[in-house]
């Protein structure tokens, strides 16, 4: 390379002369300077070749000196310089269901609204994700997450900032981001090793629970990975309502610990809390036949959730990857209907688990199992409602997926879903695709 | 009475100072790990996020190098975008501000370089290609020792009153890496213009340095692996002009390298690539004296 230069500026100069004779003033002006800038080209390719060389050569003789001043890569100028980075994210799916897909819900469960549910039949276009992410001075950093969904709309899934100069440990957010209990809630839809989110996600959070508000962290100063964090919020994601008031509607305490055991294993696990009030919450719990007992709920709402996730990589080539959740609501407040007071004495108690494991059994395969399951309780109130029993939806999921590479990914999943109150299973089988261009994300652990 | 002087300045140092004051430093990989003891001596206690037998591309944020990121007074990454898949998490859920980007304790051994293979076109169709260029920078023993400067200036920056002891370490160092050089240089001289197949890129540096003559990738385009047609291609283009040696990394999947060296009659030789890549990579001069010695073996 570097003794190709000069020859070709030395071809040039040769060529020269002819060049002039056969073409016009303003050809030879261009060779002239083409010429000029290859051989400024190539003397600095000379220097920086010398540079390098002086600077790779032992500096034994500089002993006592200071050590040589490292070169500066040189940053990207112009108005464009400080744009952030910015990522899309583009999927769709094709979803065959037996049953159809409008009726779905799940058996004793109040309706949690959202992103719930198989989906609609055949070709869909996913949610295309756009992050704009980037340090705003010394002490913030800034992250915008929107969703562009088929229906034509922009909805704000995360903006928010993050401090990056708190002192021991310390770190908040500010702005609407997903919460940090469990262990699902804040992995982004493109992230997530399956299709959708586990059943007990959907029934307790409506998905994923969001949080606009205030979170702090706090990460302890030991080899163990130990972590506490808080958040308050205005509450206006299920199964919390934003409500009337000035007040907090939601507040969450969760602490993590984690670690590794040996060269290829590691782990974390969670337990967290979250306290919520709802204020005219729309939907009720549905009897046997299916018909609402109630339209509205108005009280507390309270959710315990514990997670844990083991992963085992013994070589770049196969990981084994096991995760659980386990969640536990208990609500009691007033439940309305029709403008009218049904009882005001209301309390229910709820749970659910999901277990999975996915492998990576080839360099670009992957292959998963998920069992979903969930118990519905009967809440208790005055007068006591008349056809009422326990619930316990399920659900199994397989998932097989290839990743051509880092940024694309196309799965199957075919699952067995008995989550309605007419007991009668749906079979959904889902083909999915998920591309990322742009800045190389990062992702949690 | 150089030994016992040395021995005087230590316990000097260990009775003015409290044992827990060494330097807490978090290291991407083995080698900048091993370039961080031997400058920083008793004064840091290293901890390395991967092994040799891991692909640095590919790491996870885990628990343990969060918690690890919490309480370092230094990271020092190879930088170029290697670790941009991992690091960023690391230290933004690290809590820790003396670490972030731009700070003091942040530190990329890439910016003191000049890399390889700079892309002049930068489109992901290209496969994994880096837009500083190649950050595999540690198999060129050249890089190692300008890392080495720049890493002394750093730890010197961080603790200004141990200035003198990482002044003499690092030109201790220097020195013997220097010497070290000179011998695999030597050593090595019968590989010049061998004709070599690689893996991945990350082989770059070591041929480059070596003067190796690379025929062929094993990997179509950065991080993709091979399909069966191109390996088929590949073995009709080798078969006329085979090349000496096809090299990979105790990190690799040997299967394709393995497939290819049948066909083609060259031996497969799988390289340390870090420290702690083989038994006798335990450190960076085992690094080097490894990989030369498993070439020539080969050869």
């Amino acid at each position: 390379m570097l003794s190709f230069r000069p020859v070709a500026v030395l071809f040039a100069l040769a060529l020269l002369p002819a060049v002039a004779e056969a073409a016009d003033d303003v050809g030879a002006l261009r060779a002239e300077l083409q010429a000029l800038k290859n051989d400024y080209s190539a003397r600095v390719d000379a220097l920086e070749a010398r540079i390098q060389q002086l600077e790779a050569a032992p500096a034994v003789a500089a002993a006592g000196s200071p050590p040589p001043e490292a070169p500066a890569t040189r940053p990207a100028s112009g108005a464009s310089a400080f744009n952030p980075a910015i990522s899309l994210i583009l999927g769709g799916s094709y979803t065959n269901t037996s049953r159809n897909p409008e009726d779905w819900n799940i058996a004793g469960f109040p309706p949690p609204g959202g992103e719930v549910g198989p989906g609609e039949r055949s070709f869909s276009l996913g949610e295309s994700e756009l992050t704009f992410a980037a340090s705003i001075d010394p002490y913030f950093s800034g992250q915008l997450t929107a969703a562009i969904t088929g229906e034509n709309e922009i909805e704000v899934e995360e903006a928010f900032v993050r401090t990056t100069a708190l002192p021991d440990g310390f770190t908040g957010k500010l702005g609407r981001f997903f919460s940090g209990v469990g262990y699902l809630n804040e992995v982004h839809a493109h992230a997530w090793d399956f299709v959708d989110q586990p059943l007990v996600y959907q029934a307790m959070l409506g998905g994923q629970f969001r949080q606009e508000g205030v979170q702090v962290k706090w990460l302890a100063p030991t080899d163990l990975f130990v972590e506490f964090g808080a958040e308050a919020g205005n509450g206006g994601s299920f199964p919390s309502t934003r409500g009337g008031g000035n007040g907090l509607n939601a507040t969450t305490l969760f602490a993590h610990v984690g670690g590794d055991v040996g060269d290829y294993t590691s782990w974390r696990t969670g337990l967290a809390w979250l306290d919520g009030n709802a204020e005219d919450r729309e939907g009720g719990i549905a009897d046997a036949e299916g018909s609402p007992l109630f339209e509205s709920f108005t009280g507390d709402t309270r959710t315990w959730v514990v997670d844990g996730v083991l992963k085992w990589a013994p070589s770049p080539r196969r990981e084994l990857k096991v995760q659980g959740e386990y969640m536990r609501r208990e609500e009691s407040g007033e439940i309305g209907g029709d403008g009218v007071l049904l009882a005001d004495d209301y309390r229910s108690t709820q749970s659910g688990w999901y277990l999975q494991g996915v492998y990576l059994f080839a360099p670009r395969w992957r292959v998963g199992a998920r069992y979903d399951s969930l118990d519905s309780g009967t809440p208790r109130y005055t007068p006591a409602p008349d056809g009422l029993r326990s619930a316990n939806p399920d659900r199994l999921s397989l998932m097989l997926d290839w990743n051509p590479s880092e940024f694309s990914r196309l799965r199957a999943q075919y699952d067995w879903d008995d989550a309605r109150d007419d007991g009668e299973v749906d079979r959904v089988l889902r083909l999915q695709y998920i591309y990322g261009i742009g800045a190389h994300g990062a992702h949690k652990y | 009475m150089k030994n016992s002087i040395r021995l005087l300045v230590l316990l000097l140092v260990a009775g003015v100072l409290p044992a827990h004051a060494a330097l807490k430093v978090l290291a991407t990989t083995p080698d900048w790990g091993a370039l961080t003891r031997e400058i920083g001596g008793e004064r840091v206690d290293v901890y390395v996020a991967t092994t040799a037998l891991q692909d640095v591309h590919r790491v996870e944020a885990r628990p343990s190098l969060v918690a690890r990121a919490r309480s370092a007074d230094l990271v020092v990454a190879t930088g170029a975008e290697l670790e941009v898949g991992w690091l960023p998490v690391l230290i933004q859920e690290s809590g820790n501000s003396r670490i972030q980007p731009g700070a003091a304790g942040y530190f990329e051994a890439a910016s003191a370089l000049k890399l390889l293979e700079v892309p002049t076109t930068l489109d992901r169709a290209m496969g994994d290609i880096h837009p500083h260029g190649n950050p595999h920078v540690q198999l060129d023993p050249h890089n190692i020792a300008t890392v080495a400067h720049a890493l002394t200036a750093k730890l010197t920056a961080l603790e200004p009153a141990q200035a003198a002891y990482y002044a003499a370490r690092g030109q201790d160092f220097d020195a013997r890496w220097a010497d070290a050089i000179k011998r695999w240089e030597a050593k090595a001289e019968p590989l010049k213009g061998e004709r070599v197949v690689i893996m991945h890129r990350d082989q770059a540096y070591l041929c480059h340095w070596l003067g190796l003559n690379e025929v062929a990738s094993i990997e179509p385009k950065p991080g993709v692996p091979p399909t069966a047609s191109y390996l088929g291609q590949l073995v009709t283009r080798l078969t006329s002009t085979p090349p000496r040696l096809i090299l990979l990394n105790a990190y690799n999947d040997a299967k394709p390298a393995n497939w290819l060296s049948a066909r083609v009659h060259a031996p497969a030789v799988v390289l340390p690539f870090s420290v702690g890549g083989s038994p006798e990579a335990k450190d960076l001069f085992g690094l080097f004296d490894d990989t030369i010695d498993k070439l020539l073996a080969a050869k």
